[in-house]
């Protein structure tokens, strides 16, 4: 081969290359899916040191999540209507399982917490299987639905102070609360979730909706939001946002909710529990609560002082 | 840019009147055909509240009048009058025998809403926004008043799901100039500087209507609606 020739040649390698490689750098990394690909969000999340990405999310959400949430976040994914109740509607940006007051947006480590959890009594299963950066992933991807979480921030997150011990008065007065916040009318006078209002509850998208049953399952019962006495303290202030259960934030006080939990967990009577045998110590039955007298603090003091006076 | 005081004085004369006084405009919503038959509600789940109904009450999604008068039609100026003063005074809405009165409240944007519960039971508040946020709280007999506000204007059904029969309407607006039709079907809107505005009058289950009017001056306009009713 001459010179010439090898000139020749090595030009026409060239071309062939430059043919063969010019059309795969034109084009776009192909998208999974059948919805052509859409500008990403760069959404972040913040769960304790880890943060997340919304972009590290797409592939994972397209594959465990759209079917049944969809690709756009919408709950319309393909299994979405053999569902009840049905996927999250991540659009609408409200959610279940909050810390922070009713109609505010949940913080990060909510939507976290719910992905780690699963949502009983839902096909939300429980994804602890996906490593803290991968969920955390998650939760900024699903911000890339809303707008919402542009324009506003995470709700304050309520305060629960200590738990007070368990005793049958606590169970008794968590009991008369249970009566007088009626509870009863949507959960049942056992917490069965029978009540008379049950029957024509639905869901902020018109879905029927059944409220909980507390009576249901054993040891393994969950609560939608939890299964520790802080998480039962949260439900009932924070109230479940897009579901007929309200807050109750503005109408009880804080003991007073704790010994609301305390009777709660004697509905769930088939779970072993310090409340059930606190009860069980009791005799089985819990006594009907004789309401102290509101200034009842203020009138001891003042009989106390009456007496040193004497 | 200077401006003499004899100009000022002539702004002034000829601005003033209008505001004190301003065009106003009226009229009556009505509709035509024939609205579907309002269906009575069994409140025997709660007999607080059904003892407090001599007559078992219906739905009052379409509440009519005398001579084909349609009630409860928000009628407000959707463009034209910028309105940012936000009322101070704040707007009622009770729960009374397991009823929301008025079944539609109209407030403006930020003005404060109180929500009084006047019954012997529990009722949720649970408002169903898309522009705003959903919340819902409960309230117990005898618990204060709950104070709300809505930031965006928007048309807001509210209910409460321990009883469902409970269906009522938030009409969050963005102006002040705002008239609500009653048994009359009348509506006025007064004090209105001159200019052009457009007139939106909305129903829960009809929809809205729009009209242009221009106002001149210190003029009455007399303005209709009429809606066609749904007949399911």
């Amino acid at each position: 081969m001459n010179k010439h020739m090898q000139f020749r040649m090595g030009f026409l390698y060239l071309a062939l290359a430059a043919l063969c490689a010019f059309p795969v750098a034109a084009q776009d990394a192909p998208d999974v899916g059948p919805h052509p690909p859409q500008p990403m969000k760069p959404m972040e999340s913040h769960i304790g040191k880890v943060t997340g990405h919304a972009k590290d999310a797409k592939m994972n959400y397209r594959r465990y999540c759209a079917g049944c949430h969809g690709d756009q976040g919408d709950g319309n994914g393909e299994n979405a209507v053999w569902l009840d109740p049905k996927p999250r509607d991540f659009t609408m940006a409200t959610f279940k399982c909050r810390s922070t007051v009713t109609g505010t947006l949940p913080t990060d480590e909510d939507l976290f917490d719910t992905i780690g959890r699963g949502l009983t009594n839902s096909n939300m299963p429980i994804w602890n299987t996906f490593s803290d950066q991968q969920r955390a992933d998650f939760v900024a991807y699903i911000k890339t639905f809303s707008p919402r979480w542009e324009k506003e921030k995470a709700g304050d997150p309520i305060k629960i102070p200590a738990e007070p011990p368990v005793t049958i008065e606590s169970i008794s007065h968590g009991k008369a609360l249970f009566t007088k916040l009626e509870c009863w009318k949507c959960h049942g006078p056992q917490g069965k979730g029978d009540g008379p209002s049950a029957a024509t509850l639905t869901d902020s998208k018109d879905q029927p909706i059944r409220p909980y049953n507390f009576a249901g399952g054993g040891d393994d019962s969950r609560l939608k939001c939890g299964s520790t006495n802080s998480e039962v303290y949260k439900i009932f202030i924070t109230g479940v946002d897009g579901t007929p259960m309200p807050s109750f934030a503005d109408v009880i006080q804080p003991n007073d909710a704790w010994d609301l939990v305390h009777f709660l967990r004697t509905l769930q009577v088939t779970r072993h529990s310090k409340e059930n045998d606190v009860l069980k110590a009791a005799g089985g039955k819990i006594p009907a609560y004789v309401e102290k007298q509101s200034e009842a603090p203020a009138s001891q003091s003042e009989n106390k002082a009456a007496g040193g006076g004497n | 840019m200077r401006v003499s005081k004899p100009c000022i004085a002539v702004l002034v004369a000829t601005l003033c009147p209008a505001l004190m006084f301003g065009g106003t405009i009226s009229g009556k919503v009505t509709y035509t055909g024939t609205p579907v038959k309002q269906k009575p509600i069994d409140m025997g789940k709660e007999p607080s509240c059904a003892k407090q109904h001599a007559t078992p009450i219906t739905t009052e999604t379409v509440v009519t009048g005398a001579n084909n008068v349609l009630e409860n039609v928000v009628v407000y100026i959707s463009a034209g009058a910028d309105d940012t003063t936000v009322p101070s005074q704040a707007v009622t809405f009770t729960q009374k025998g397991c009823q929301y009165i008025p079944h539609v409240v109209v407030l403006h944007t930020g003005q404060e809403l109180q929500v009084v519960n006047a019954d012997q039971t529990s009722h949720n508040i649970h408002p169903m926004p898309t522009v705003n946020r959903e919340w819902n709280k409960s309230q117990p007999p005898g618990s204060p008043n709950l104070s709300e506000k809505f930031d965006q204007p928007e048309f807001i059904k509210v209910k409460c799901n321990i009883h469902p029969w409970m269906a009522g309407r938030f009409a969050v607006l963005k102006t002040s100039h705002y008239s609500i039709t009653g048994d009359s079907g009348g509506f006025s809107l007064p004090n209105l500087p001159p200019g052009k505005y457009t007139i939106t009058a909305w129903h829960e289950d009809y929809g809205t209507q729009t009209q242009d009017v221009t106002i001149t001056g210190n003029e009455t306009k007399s303005i209709d609606f009429s809606f066609k009713a749904k007949a399911y």
